[in-house]
């Protein structure tokens, strides 16, 4: 036995398998895959000054007028969930991805891609939401597209949203700009939209339902710019949770970014859905939260801002952008400890024991 | 969170930390076992609160991470084959088997299912009664008695297309094989407080008379751990050498009996590959003869196959804690979470793959 066991040290593990021959789930996820996606695939071959900025949304300049421009696809599933559905995700993410550059969104394209068989009254059901949703944001669906594939061939139904919306002048919000010495704000508490969207996937029931989050974030947004033109950048941390968002930024602006565990609200039910299902909120998604760089003159006052508006009513300064390791995202822990936020790789998975 | 915030709190965890320095006059090698352990102590960076002689190593105890080659490959196989629907616990999905990966096999097309429960399993062969379902049984002793109910219900009500792929690796024979290593630089142990919840204290008691070793059971908070590591160092300071349990609010001494009995029904005590280690004596579990009818090895007629381990990492060195994670020259550049050289950098229970999420930069400067 002794011996075998001393042999065995000589063994060791299988040579890496690299994830570049084909596309993966992981590819979607929204984090290290997804970013490694974009560098090695699109980046080479579409590659331009707007587009290198990687941001959520592209500012372009047309005519002296600076139009925000974003496109986004939604494939969730269940198409029906607690506080939304596709339609609306689908209004409320396309306009966020625009209000996270500071723009006033203005015009929405919804396209659907629908399979062979899908009942007509949940079509039905989930225009309505966009209709509502969009109308409620103040902003027009204003052309669209339908195609039908064949059954089987789809999951039921995806849609594409595509927004435009004017930047006023002297708004300038980019992930390249976080700089030593500004704070971190977050509009609010973590997690909600993933765990709400895991719990009605895998028919988990807690004490509370857990709704998604999903809102339109950009009246937020302007009243946070009415304070002062102190907003660096903003991210709605969507797939790939806090974490990626704040790594993306740290990456982009070449800057480390130190967070404060203590600060970053998650609600009861969500902390406990996590315990149980072994995930970190730090990586679940959101859809109505987000994340502001501010220099450290104007932060309070954006705080105070963003806490006199409904969706920012649980707003917290969770942490400082440094010039230490950039660009490492790292924590101070309940324990007084310091670790590592590292990017979602792949899926979050659930651990097993 | 009721009844586990009060395991996290700060103040709790600095008079431990404290009175551990306090009573640490030499240096000691700990290790604890299992990986959610492991997870726990980087999450937390409780290794920042220790006193600098004391090191913890850590330990085998990831199930994911010391499945043989030979299974991944074997599921793999199975799940690429048209009438299969292979249903695997999550963190099995990304672990390279020697050429491919169960994630890569959905990407082929193979039907590849995850659940948290081998009963989902069972469900989904009663939905699909023309497709065979197989069920990817791995685990320690915590995952057994599911597993070995699922084989158990599933002759009960003669489910004909249900098979489980067995890879169950067993605690005490590893440790006691770490133990006789001439190599061991372990002094001393934390056991895995939920493998000890199903199979109670009485194999450790053997573990600390054979070797005269300290061991404790242990929790996963981070107040379990540090109140583990500091049973372990009073007993190593006064030269003692006896079990104690820390993880008294879940572990008994005679453990679950039922979910025992369940387990005895169904499997056997069978050599065992640990992926990394080699072949351990009785550290693993086989299905029963009365169960064959539920063994996919025989249901598909597997061939024994055996994969040459390519000499690449130091994960073995890694999982018997005679090398940390960072002393690898592979570590954070050739071998990350993407794209894993071993086993312990794939499940977030793997030691590599915690020191890379948590500690990889902290650590090196």
């Amino acid at each position: 036995m002794a011996e075998r066991v001393h042999t065995i040290v000589e063994l060791s593990c299988p040579t890496p398998l690299r994830a570049n021959d084909t596309v993966l789930l992981g590819h979607g996820s929204g984090g290290k895959l997804s970013a490694e996606l974009i560098r090695a695939v699109f980046l080479p071959a579409l590659n331009n000054p707007v587009l290198s900025r990687l941001d959520d949304q592209a500012i372009v300049n047309v005519n002296g007028q600076r139009l925000a421009f974003t496109t986004d696809s939604f494939v969730v599933k269940p198409l029906f969930f607690p506080g939304g559905d596709i339609g609306s995700l689908a209004v409320h993410g396309t306009i966020n991805d625009l209000a996270m550059g500071g723009a006033k969104p203005l015009f929405l394209s919804a396209a659907f891609i629908i399979e062979e068989g899908f009942a007509m009254d949940q079509l039905r059901r989930i225009v309505a939401s966009m209709q509502q949703a969009a109308s409620a944001a103040d902003v027009q669906i204003v052309t669209g597209d339908t195609k039908v594939v064949e059954k089987g061939k789809g999951d039921g139904l995806f849609i594409n949203t595509t927004g435009i919306g004017i930047v006023a002048d002297g708004v300038d919000l980019s992930a390249d700009r976080a700089r030593p010495g500004d704070k971190v704000l977050l509009s609010g508490s973590i997690g909600e939209h993933g765990i709400a969207i895991l719990a009605q996937r895998e028919g988990l029931e807690f004490e509370t339902t857990i709704e998604s989050d999903s809102a339109a974030l950009h009246t937020l947004v302007t009243e946070m710019l009415r304070v002062g033109r102190g907003i660096r950048c903003m991210r709605d941390p969507t797939r790939g949770g806090l974490s990626s968002a704040l790594n993306e930024i740290a990456e982009q602006s070449k800057v480390g970014i130190a967070l404060e565990e203590r600060a970053i609200p998650v609600r009861e039910e969500v902390a406990s859905a996590c315990e149980l299902l072994g995930l970190d909120p730090m990586y679940v998604a959101n859809e109505g939260k987000l994340i502001a760089i501010v220099e450290p003159a104007s932060a309070d006052a954006v705080l105070h801002a963003m806490r006199r508006h409904p969706l920012g009513s649980r707003a917290q300064l969770i942490g400082t952008v440094n010039a230490a390791n950039p660009p490492l995202v790292t924590m101070r822990t309940t324990l007084g400890t310091t670790r590592i936020v590292d990017m979602l790789s792949g899926d979050q998975l659930p651990r097993i024991c | 969170m009721k009844y586990l915030s009060e395991y996290r709190d700060e103040r709790i965890a600095r008079a431990l930390a404290a009175e551990i320095a306090e009573r640490t006059t030499s240096p000691w090698v700990l290790m604890e076992i299992c990986g959610g352990q492991t997870h726990t102590i980087m999450r937390y960076g409780l290794d920042e609160l220790l006193p600098p002689g004391l090191e913890l190593v850590h330990g085998p105890g990831c199930p994911v991470c010391v499945t043989p080659l030979e299974t991944i490959d074997a599921a793999i196989e199975l799940a690429l084959r048209p009438e299969v629907i292979l249903v695997s616990y999550g963190d099995m999905l990304r672990v390279p088997g020697s050429r491919s990966d169960l994630f890569r096999a959905k990407a082929q097309g193979a039907e590849v299912r995850v659940v948290y429960s081998p009963m989902e399993a069972l469900k989904i062969a009663r939905e699909h009664p023309s497709r065979k379902v197989v069920f990817l049984a791995i685990g320690f002793e915590t995952t057994a008695p599911a597993n070995a109910m699922a084989a158990w219900q599933a002759k009960q009500e003669g489910l004909t297309n249900f098979s489980l792929l067995v890879s169950h690796v067993l605690v005490p024979p590893a440790i006691r094989g770490l133990l006789a290593s001439p190599a061991n630089r372990v002094q001393a142990f934390i056991a895995p407080g939920h493998v000890c919840t199903i199979m109670g204290c009485a194999e450790y008691e053997a573990l600390v008379r054979d070797f005269n070793v300290p061991i404790v059971v242990g929790g996963f908070e981070p107040i379990d751990l540090l109140q583990a590591v500091l049973m372990l160092v009073k007993q190593l300071e006064a030269g003692e050498a006896k079990l104690e349990n820390q993880y008294v609010r879940s572990v008994s001494y005679q453990g679950n009996l039922p979910a025992q009995q369940v387990m005895a029904q169904v499997f056997e005590v069978a050599d065992q590959k640990w992926r990394g280690l080699g072949s351990i004596p009785g550290s693993g579990l086989r299905l029963r003869e009365e169960f064959a009818a539920y063994d996919a090895t025989r249901v598909f007629s597997l061939h024994d196959i055996s994969v040459e381990e390519p000499a690449e990492c130091i994960s073995a060195q890694v999982l018997q804690g005679l090398k940390k994670p960072t002393d690898c020259s592979a570590f954070g550049t050739r071998c990350t979470p993407e794209s894993p050289m071993g086993a312990p950098m794939v499940s977030s229970e793997g030691a590599c793959a915690a020191y890379y999420r948590y500690r990889r930069r902290a650590v090196a400067s």
